[in-house]
């Protein structure tokens, strides 16, 4: 009888579901709004609802679609990101943006290749990425490259010979991101200590404390920004006068508060620059997004209280744009026509210049290298890193 | 209702269910809500079945499952990722060590095989312990088998505590309940077995069920490794339905909601336990989504509904079901002795 | 050589003090139901958010003795409602009871918090760095050690020459006889969580003070090591639960400063189970025989 009831619930509940159709294209936001990398995700998703609010409909075939964002919660978790992805895929979606995080895009990667609908990656970084996936592209640079960026500036800037690397076990970001910069960093005669934490270690000190005793000259730690927290806490209170490198995770306003009066040296590397004023297309999304973000006070919390545009914002930005390209590229909301469409998609972005390699990863080749400003609370501009740069 | 009568019944209703999930997959298509619920239900209703053998059918009070489960699902992942994909999915291990691919199905049986052996050498030891000391000693065990798989040294074998990904999955929903009512249906079997006897009588009084002649210890462990047998390949499994693998998903907390499946569903009831699995996962998954979204009526927000308040409902229900309902849904019968209740009671008075 | 073991075995030390303010809960808890209290690491949790949204009301000094008293009140109304009814039930079942408790309460954290990380704020004085010989560390961790050692001398006391102290050990001892005795088991067994609680939002305040940010799950595992340093111990034995713990939390960081940073949590689950192996009762409990 149990069973039996189940089943009728079961199909009068699909039904409802099925309901519900209009003249929309939907496109899911695949993020985190909770867990560890919640911060980051938020600030994603404001990014692709800015780019929402300018262009909210597509045109195809001489029909306007309105766009409808589907936003669901990842939870920095690669276990739930299976679940957001089905419903993803549950929900009808064209096309998917995000994540923040390599972890789940990968996990969820899996899911919207086997309904086939394609996803842009906004700033997920590992390789794995788009090289384990057909139906992945991403409009951001490769932690392979940003690692080299960060080991040439250890030695640059700081005349780093030893680094001490720290990663999260189980976390892809950081393990490979880690991984990548060790590689580089030995490649050019320095040596490497490298350490790994597991997922919810509140103590640091005794890995802070291994930093120094290793001899390091610099501190590598991609980590999560609930994890960065902790770090730059403790680090300020056992006086660690080592400079802290990191990757684009960093670029954050939780590093920002939490370095704010400490006297510690962290540089990060990002896709982007709000004062970078070298391209138009950039100094008016700056622009927009701020009073966008003024004009807007729960956008602005999910920022972490401020107006400044991090890097992430941008990327989904231009995520966004990329997905309006190629809908209109594909003419139809199919998501098939959408993916055979997208590789050969190109737009200038406020990012720079976005095109696909075969792999699906966009061709950029420059990342952005910034220093927290403990005083000001602020990210001072440092230089900028290019891939011929480095081949010198 | 004489025995043979019974068999053709029952292969009856199983042709009846297969061609009923042929159906609705037709109709629903490969990736709807209601196929995936199916798919990870049937799975979630093996684990869960599983555990009951242990905790409900044999009184070995273990938190063990997670550990056998990742053994099962690394075991298949890693020895089924296809050689062409292995450079791109060890990318900082050279490619890994393995040598060769195995078929899915040489795959799931070898995750079975290694969370049994796994099973009988970590048995040897705790099983000596009793209720919660056992509790414990085997959710140590669990955490133990994480650390270790997610180690670095094993990087070239395990992909350390990085993604696995690109091994075979499936696509429709008929392999998956094949799969599980198979192991469910063996696990049955041993359930009414002289074995399964044996068990129950551990569980009742474990000093009356020696004096009886039962090899305790014999009987424990083999209670632990079938067990565990069947959370490999339930852990084989579930790598295929999710089709990415991270051992930091199966910390303790996945133990405890398959404990808290098999109380719902009732300690000591196979069909409970698979009932409270469809339940559990269609609720979690799928109809108590809407609480997690802010909804509208008119131009009034309904208070309360936003992202994590389905988890909320979610537990306070089941905290209800625990309090209240102790004996869960079936308590310790089976579906199919409903329909004879008199005869049940006789024998119930008897006891 | 010292100068660089120094700073392990300082955050040993306090890692061992604020695992002990845990460890004394399950251990008292256990030693009077004969039940691992699974949520008790969670109403550690919940202390360090009632201390995160309190501060941006109420000044400090009033928000920690508020705190500790939402935290007992916690503790009592988890006893109340969700083990109190199952007294007379199998001990499973109110095992499993433990086990839903924490996954509501941490249901409940992760909605109530967006499941973000909170910062902790900063308590004047305790939060400052402080140098000793070559190591530099916060006021917090030096307090730690000899606050919990305080406390737990206290606590001995209590129970060695008060009433309801003597009541708890005769219900610890035997729980139906002390019953016929005429001891109110109730008002015994919800001393024993208030107690427990009481402890645990000391644990959280000193805990978060140090590690400055709260996450739902934040306090899974310290639970679950104050946990093990309890059975460590001797569950039951209020002294070996703080041994215990200050051994887990030296050895720990020793392991760490050792290089094998991958196995810390493990190392301490393998404690567990030798300890349950070969000495079950532990370094200080008590022999128990199974009736027939």
């Amino acid at each position: 009888m149990k069973k039996i009831i189940a089943l009728v619930l079961v199909l009068v509940m699909s039904v409802l579901a099925a309901s519900a159709m209009a003249e929309t294209v939907k496109i899911g936001v695949f993020e985190p709004a909770s867990g560890d990398n919640g911060a980051g995700g938020k600030q994603e998703v404001i990014g692709i609802e800015y780019a929402h609010s300018l262009t909210p409909t597509v045109e195809v075939d001489g029909t306007t679609y309105d766009v409808e964002l589907v936003i669901v919660d990842n939870q920095s978790a690669t276990d739930k990101a299976v679940s957001a992805a089905q419903e993803l895929v549950d929900a009808g979606v064209s096309i998917v943006l995000g994540s923040y995080g390599s972890g789940v895009s990968m996990a969820g990667g899996e899911v919207f290749a086997d309904a086939e609908i394609p996803a842009i990656g906004c700033s997920c970084t590992n390789p794995g990425v788009t090289s384990l996936c057909d139906y992945y592209w991403r409009v951001c640079y490769l932690d392979p490259f940003q690692g080299t960026v960060m080991a040439n500036f250890a030695r640059d800037e700081f005349g780093a010979k030893s680094a001490y690397v720290l990663s999260q076990l189980g976390d892809d970001y950081t393990t490979g991101l880690a991984t990548y910069f060790s590689k580089a960093f030995e490649e050019m005669g320095g040596t490497v200590v490298s350490e790994q934490f597991t997922e919810g270690t509140s103590d640091y000190t005794a890995y802070l404390t291994n930093a120094i005793n290793s001899g390091a000259d610099i501190i590598f730690c991609p980590t999560s920004t609930t994890v960065a927290a902790l770090l730059i806490d403790q680090a300020a209170s056992m006086n660690v006068t080592l400079p802290m490198l990191a990757g684009d995770t960093w670029e954050s306003s939780v590093i920002l508060d939490a370095a704010k009066g400490t006297g510690l040296t962290i540089c990060v590397s990002t896709f982007f620059d709000e004062k970078d004023e070298s391209s138009p297309q950039a100094s008016e999304f700056v622009q927009g997004f701020k009073a966008w973000l003024n004009a807007n006070p729960d956008k602005k919390t999910n920022n972490g209280g401020n107006d400044i545009v991090a890097a992430v914002s941008a990327l989904g930005y231009d995520a966004y744009m990329v997905a309006i390209e190629a809908i209109k590229a594909a003419g139809s909301i199919e998501s098939t026509a959408i993916a055979e469409a997208l590789p050969s998609v190109a737009i200038t972005g406020v990012t720079g210049s976005i095109s696909f390699n075969e792999i699906g990863d966009a061709n950029k080749d420059m990342a952005y290298i910034k220093k927290a400003n403990t005083e000001t609370g602020a990210f001072d501009f440092v230089k900028t890193q290019t891939v011929a740069e480095l081949a010198q | 209702m004489k025995p043979y009568k019974k068999i053709i019944a029952s292969f009856a209703l199983l042709a009846l269910m297969f061609l009923a999930l042929y159906f609705l997959e037709q109709h629903f298509g490969k990736r709807s809500m209601l196929i995936t619920v199916l798919k990870k239900g049937a799975i979630y209703a093996l684990i869960a079945v599983s555990m009951n053998l242990l905790n409900g059918f044999t009184g070995l009070f273990s938190l063990g499952q997670a550990g056998f489960m990742l053994v099962g699902a690394y075991t298949y992942a890693v020895l089924t990722i296809p050689m062409a994909r292995r450079a791109a999915v060890y990318q900082y291990y050279d490619g890994g060590i393995i040598p060769f691919t195995a078929p899915a199905i040489v795959g799931i049986l070898a995750a079975g095989l290694l969370a049994a052996l796994i099973a009988a050498l970590i048995g040897l030891p705790v099983l000596r312990l009793k209720s919660d000391y056992l509790a414990i000693a085997t959710l140590g065990f669990a955490e133990i088998i994480r650390a270790i798989i997610q180690w670095d040294t094993l990087g070239p074998i395990t992909n350390g505590s990085n993604l696995l990904k690109t091994y075979p999955t499936f696509k429709s929903v008929i392999p998956v309940f094949a799969a599980c009512a198979l192991c469910i249906g063996v696990i049955v079997l041993l359930i009414h077995s002289t074995y399964g006897r044996a068990f129950k009588a551990i569980r009742d009084d474990e000093i009356a069920a020696e004096a009886m002649g039962i090899n305790l210890f014999h009987h424990k462990q083999m209670a632990f490794v079938i067990s565990s047998f069947f959370a490999g390949i339930g852990g084989a499994l579930l790598a295929m339905y999710q089709g990415s693998l991270q051992a930091n998903a199966f910390k303790s907390s996945m133990t405890y909601e398959i404990l808290l499946i098999v109380v719902i569903g009732g300690m000591g009831s196979i069909s409970g336990s698979v009932i409270a699995s469809f339940l559990f996962i269609a609720c979690s998954e799928w109809w108590l989504r809407f609480l997690d979204t802010e909804m509208y009526i008119g131009t009034f927000k309904v208070p309360l509904l936003r992202s994590g308040f389905r988890m909320v409902v979610f537990s306070a229900v089941i905290m209800v079901v625990v309090l209240f309902f102790r004996k869960g849904i079936m308590g310790e019968k089976e579906i199919w002795d409903l329909r004879r209740p008199r005869r049940r009671a006789g024998k119930e008075a008897g006891r | 050589m010292f100068d660089k073991i120094l700073p392990y075995l300082l955050s040993g030390i306090s890692v061992g003090g604020q695992y002990a303010l845990i460890a004394v809960g399950y251990t008292m808890v256990y030693g009077i139901l004969r039940l691992i209290n699974f949520a008790h690491g969670d109403i550690f949790t919940a202390a360090g958010f009632f201390m995160v949204y309190m501060v941006t009301v109420l000044p400090i000094q009033i928000a920690i003795p508020l705190v500790v008293a939402l935290t007992v009140l916690l503790g009592f109304t988890v006893e109340r409602v969700a083990y109190k009814p199952l007294r007379s039930a199998p001990r499973m079942s109110v095992m499993i009871s433990a086990i839903g408790v924490s996954y509501l309460l941490q249901n409940l954290m992760w909605y109530v918090t967006g499941g973000l990380a909170k910062q902790y704020p900063t308590i004047p004085w305790i939060s400052q760095s402080v140098t000793i010989g070559t190591a530099t560390t916060k006021v917090v961790t030096l307090i730690t050690p000899v606050l919990t050692v305080l406390l737990v001398i206290a606590l001995v006391a209590i129970i060695q020459n008060t009433k309801i102290g003597m009541a708890m050990r005769a219900v610890s001892k035997d729980f139906e006889t002390a019953q016929l005795m005429g001891i109110k088991i109730d008002s015994v067994i919800s001393t024993t969580f208030i107690i427990g609680s009481l402890l645990a939002a000391v644990g959280s305040v000193l805990y978060f003070s140090n590690y400055a940010s709260v996450t739902p799950t934040a306090g899974a595992m310290p639970g679950l090591k104050a946990f093990v340093a309890a059975v460590f111990g001797g569950i039951g034995s209020i002294p070996g639960a703080v041994i215990g713990a200050f051994i887990i939390g030296i050895c720990e960081n020793i392991i760490k400063a050792l290089g094998y940073t991958t196995f810390s949590d493990a190392f301490t689950f393998a404690l567990l189970i030798v300890i349950l192996l070969f000495k079950p009762t532990g370094l200080f409990g008590e022999k128990t025989s199974e009736k027939v």
